[in-house]
């Protein structure tokens, strides 16, 4: 009596990939698609698969009565949110609001930030998890940083709709770590759309991912290799190498235009946008003495890592990490599923935040992304009963800011402020206790979820005449 | 099972208790003695002797069981070497006992118990018939102080899964099965005729046919997971053509029949938190648990991440908040598995005379807040010591002393 489908994604899909870069606008749903000159990013100067995100027309809404969590350290009991055209307004004891405000009582209940999880595997291994679902791993080469999770993101997978009403506003959704680089991410709005592209968020840079350890070299070692850690080690380098005379290759022909352009090679356009800091690494590693050599190679090729995923095994050397300003991205317990995850510890975020880190609670589970909060609650009174001082508001920032600096939209979501995107979520009580639940959620304004009301209640294509609505008798 | 205790006795004075069997007693003494209960409730003498445990402001239930995953059958979960839990090459793998694979030495044993799970399930997986579940305590140095019982159970797939081992359709799995179970029959009516060769060939092995005898005499339940509401109603129509003893597993879309289940007497296992939908489960939802409990249905809860059955209470805090009492949900962790697995007289509330499997929690059982302070298996205090713990205090201060 064994969930199969933990140990499948931990197995074959588990693995971050990287988060976007640089200083997203302000506004971005009113801005659009960041512009990019061939100088400061890409080698090509056409159309990058832009975002169509819009944001969704709402009236202002004003919840009352809360204790709000804002994530910047403060909670503010009978407290007050106003947000409007997609932005917070005012969050406080006394708000002002406009006469056409949509008013909620917020009395018992608490608000928080949008939960953000940067890593998920949603839309790229869509349930029902069959063969024909299965779009996470481009398992043919162990380099595919050619591949752009977006391309497999089925909007249509039911477990969207249940992420949102665990309360998730933003996710990034990455291929899975059968490669050594597996390609890019995808960070989206997880809202309701046809497209992949209307959840794109607009502004957000690319990701990239690539993973360390067993998976590759379980993959590849009896088809070419690599087979080995040293293997893979030696997989990264000859790829950044390459991807170093690539860049300069396109960097001199920027400067006059003169002659024909390089040969395009999407794969390294994708490293060298990495070299230039324009794709953030999101690096699948668990144990500490890997995550050490991939720091080394980071450095020999002149990038940041700007996340450990999983990272098991970050405790053991939190200092290194909090120095190097890489956050680690853990779960609250998993552990012992594979050798390279025997040592976890339920005390890793707790002891990453101590030693001055930038820990948050990540998923790569479709089940557990409903339930962010619950294993932040986790993870933090671990730490507490260790004696460990962790507070409540450190902890909401695991699964609020902290995701959002690793996908570098820190400036524009993961907290209540005003000026910040209207990511807001109403919780049934205490969003710490196992008792309580999302009851609305807001994504930049927009109400894509009330637990009361079930015009608010989305489902996907897939679910309609398949799935009983709850409730039914069928 | 050999009961391997000092005689001690051991009082738990000022908690409110939670008996399960009961109503809750404020302000109570659990008088615990040579491994058993020996006295519950607010006026228990306490002997001079006894070893006090102070739970004032605390909480105290029995152990909590896991009538999920495989316990001492799985050490890492991607390392073959270290899982026992299934047979290959059998689809009717009947003889198959997981017993004597259980490693007592398993590191996830001590991960677990500090949080308060005292007994679980230790179920074989794989093939039509799987084999037969145990259920053990978290405690002792060999296979035989670990068992609570063995068997509690023969278990099948009547899924998805299981229907690749009839041939790939579930027609012919209820069919295999029936075969089977007619061919143990008749093994059964002729054991002389097939020693002599003189019956027709049977379906499956002579230990596995054999196995399956106390199944069809109603003595050992068959433990069918079923998750699709027709083929809980398969395994609910077989039971009643063989007269078996039933218990469903996993059952996803049981809450769509959950009358049927409720007047069929048959009790389920099932992990609240699963709710992603497959072709096996489109109706798989969260108000599973609460839905059948409240159709009157036995509800046992599972954790089946064996390395996390520490997150039972999470289960169980889960089905609360989708619609279970929390009375419900605390009996569906301790009497109802101990009920479902023939085990009630000994396990599953603070009574006395029950083995004394008893934690005291730092407030409610099912709340992230809550720490266990302290647990007893069979009247034995256990060190809140585990391979984490240890790994926690080597690294809490960086760098470590090596």
């Amino acid at each position: 009596m064994q969930r199969p489908s933990y140990l499948l994604v931990a197995l074959s899909a588990a693995c971050a990939s990287a988060g976007a870069r640089g200083t997203p606008p302000a506004t971005p749903a009113a801005a659009g698609p960041r512009s990019q000159t061939a100088a400061d990013s890409l080698s090509v100067e056409r159309a990058q698969y832009p975002s169509t995100y819009r944001r969704h027309t709402n009236p202002p809404v004003v919840i009352r009565n809360a204790t709000i969590l804002t994530a910047t350290g403060q909670e503010i009991v009978n407290g007050s949110i106003l947000f409007k055209d997609g932005r917070i307004v005012a969050v406080g004891p006394r708000v002002e609001s406009p006469a056409d405000a949509v008013v909620v009582d917020g009395t018992g209940k608490y608000v928080t930030p949008g939960l953000i999880d940067d890593h998920s595997h949603l839309g790229v291994y869509a349930a029902p998890g069959t063969d024909a679902e299965s779009d996470g791993n481009e398992a043919t080469n162990p380099v595919t940083a050619e591949v752009w999770a977006e391309h497999s993101f089925w909007p249509q997978d039911p477990q969207v709709p249940l992420a949102i009403a665990g309360g998730i506003t933003t996710i990034q959704a990455l291929p899975g770590s059968a490669n050594l680089i597996g390609g890019r991410s995808a960070i989206l709005k997880l809202i309701p759309a046809r497209t992949v592209q209307e959840m794109k968020f607009p502004g957000a840079h690319y990701g990239l991912k690539m993973a360390c350890g067993e998976n590759p070299k379980r993959v590849y070692g009896k088809r070419g290799g690599p087979s080995t850690r040293m293997g893979n080690m030696a997989g990264y380098r000859g790829a950044f190498s390459q991807a170093e005379a690539y860049r300069r290759r396109w960097d001199a022909w920027n400067k006059d235009n003169k002659g024909d352009p390089p040969e395009r090679n999407l794969r390294l356009e994708t490293l060298a946008e990495v070299l230039r800091g324009n794709i953030y690494v999101q690096n699948h590693c668990y144990r500490a003495d890997e995550m050490a050599q991939m720091l080394d190679l980071a450095h020999e090729f002149g990038f940041k890592i700007r996340s450990f995923h999983h990272a098991v095994e970050s405790y053991k050397i939190a200092d290194l990490l909090a120095k190097e300003g890489t956050s680690v991205s853990v779960w609250a317990d998993w552990w012992g599923f594979k050798e390279e995850a025997m040592d976890g510890i339920q005390q890793n975020a707790a002891l990453n935040q101590q030693a001055g880190g930038r820990p948050l609670i990540h998923s790569d589970s479709p089940s557990g992304i409903q339930r962010l909060n619950q294993e932040a609650a986790k993870a933090m009174y671990a730490g507490v009963r260790a004696g460990i001082p962790i507070t409540r508001d450190q902890a909401l920032r695991w699964i609020t800011v902290n995701p959002a600096w690793t996908l570098g939209l820190d400036s524009i979501v993961g907290t209540l402020e005003p000026g910040k995107m209207a990511d807001v979520v109403v919780w049934s009580g205490d969003p710490f206790s196992v008792y309580s639940k999302a009851v609305q959620v807001y994504n930049d304004g927009w109400l894509v979820y009330d637990r009361n009301d079930p015009a608010h209640q989305p489902r996907t294509d897939f679910q309609l005449g398949q799935e009983p609505p709850p409730g039914s008798d069928r | 099972m050999i009961a391997v205790l000092l005689a001690q006795t051991i009082a738990i004075t000022g908690g409110t208790v939670y008996p399960v069997s009961g109503p809750k007693i404020a302000n109570a003494t659990v008088l615990i003695r040579d491994g058993k209960i020996a006295a519950v409730g607010i006026n228990v003498a306490v002997p001079s002797d006894a070893t006090r445990i102070d739970a004032a402001g605390k909480w105290v239930t029995p152990g909590l069981i896991d009538g999920g995953g495989q316990m001492g059958l799985v050490e890492i979960s991607a390392v073959s070497g270290t899982r026992e839990g299934s047979l290959s090459g059998d689809t009717v793998a009947a003889a198959f006992n997981v017993a004597e694979g259980l490693n007592p030495a398993s590191m996830l044993i001590p991960v677990t118990r500090v949080e308060g799970v005292t007994t679980t399930l230790a179920a074989p997986e794989g093939h039509l018939i799987s084999g037969q579940a145990v259920l053990v305590d978290l405690d002792g140095g060999t296979i035989e102080q670990m068992l609570v019982k063995s068997p509690v159970g023969m278990v099948a797939r009547l899924n998805e899964d299981g229907k690749d081992e009839a041939g790939g359709s579930r027609a012919g799995l209820a069919q295999r099965l029936r075969r089977v179970f007619n061919d143990a029959l008749e093994y059964g009516r002729r054991k002389a005729d097939y020693g002599r060769a003189q019956i027709q060939p049977l379906s499956a092995s002579a230990a596995d046919l054999e196995a399956l005898l106390p199944v069809l005499r109603g003595q050992l339940p068959l433990i069918a997971r079923a998750n699709r509401k027709s083929d809980i109603e398969t395994a609910l129509r077989i039971a009643r053509e063989y007269k078996l003893k039933l218990i469903l597993a996993d059952v996803a879309e049981a809450w769509e029949i959950a009358d049927e289940i409720a007047r069929a007497g048959v009790p389920v296992l099932v992990q609240p938190l699963d709710n992603i939908p497959s072709y096996d489960a489109l109706g798989i939802r969260y108000e599973n648990a609460a839905l059948l409990a409240k159709a009157r249905v036995k509800v046992v809860l599972m954790e089946t991440d064996t390395h996390n059955a520490r997150n039972l209470r999470q289960q169980a805090g889960n089905a609360v908040s989708y619609g279970m009492s929390w009375d419900q949900a605390l009996r569906a962790v301790t009497l109802s598995p101990a009920e479902v697995f023939g085990v009630a007289d000994r396990y599953g509330s603070i009574e006395p005379g029950k083995v004394a499997n008893v934690v005291v929690w730092s407030g409610d059982p099912f709340e992230f807040t809550t720490g266990v302070e302290h647990v007893l298996i069979r009247g034995r205090e256990i060190a809140l010591k585990s391979r984490q713990t240890e790994l926690l205090e080597r690294y809490k201060k960086l760098p470590p002393k090596y």
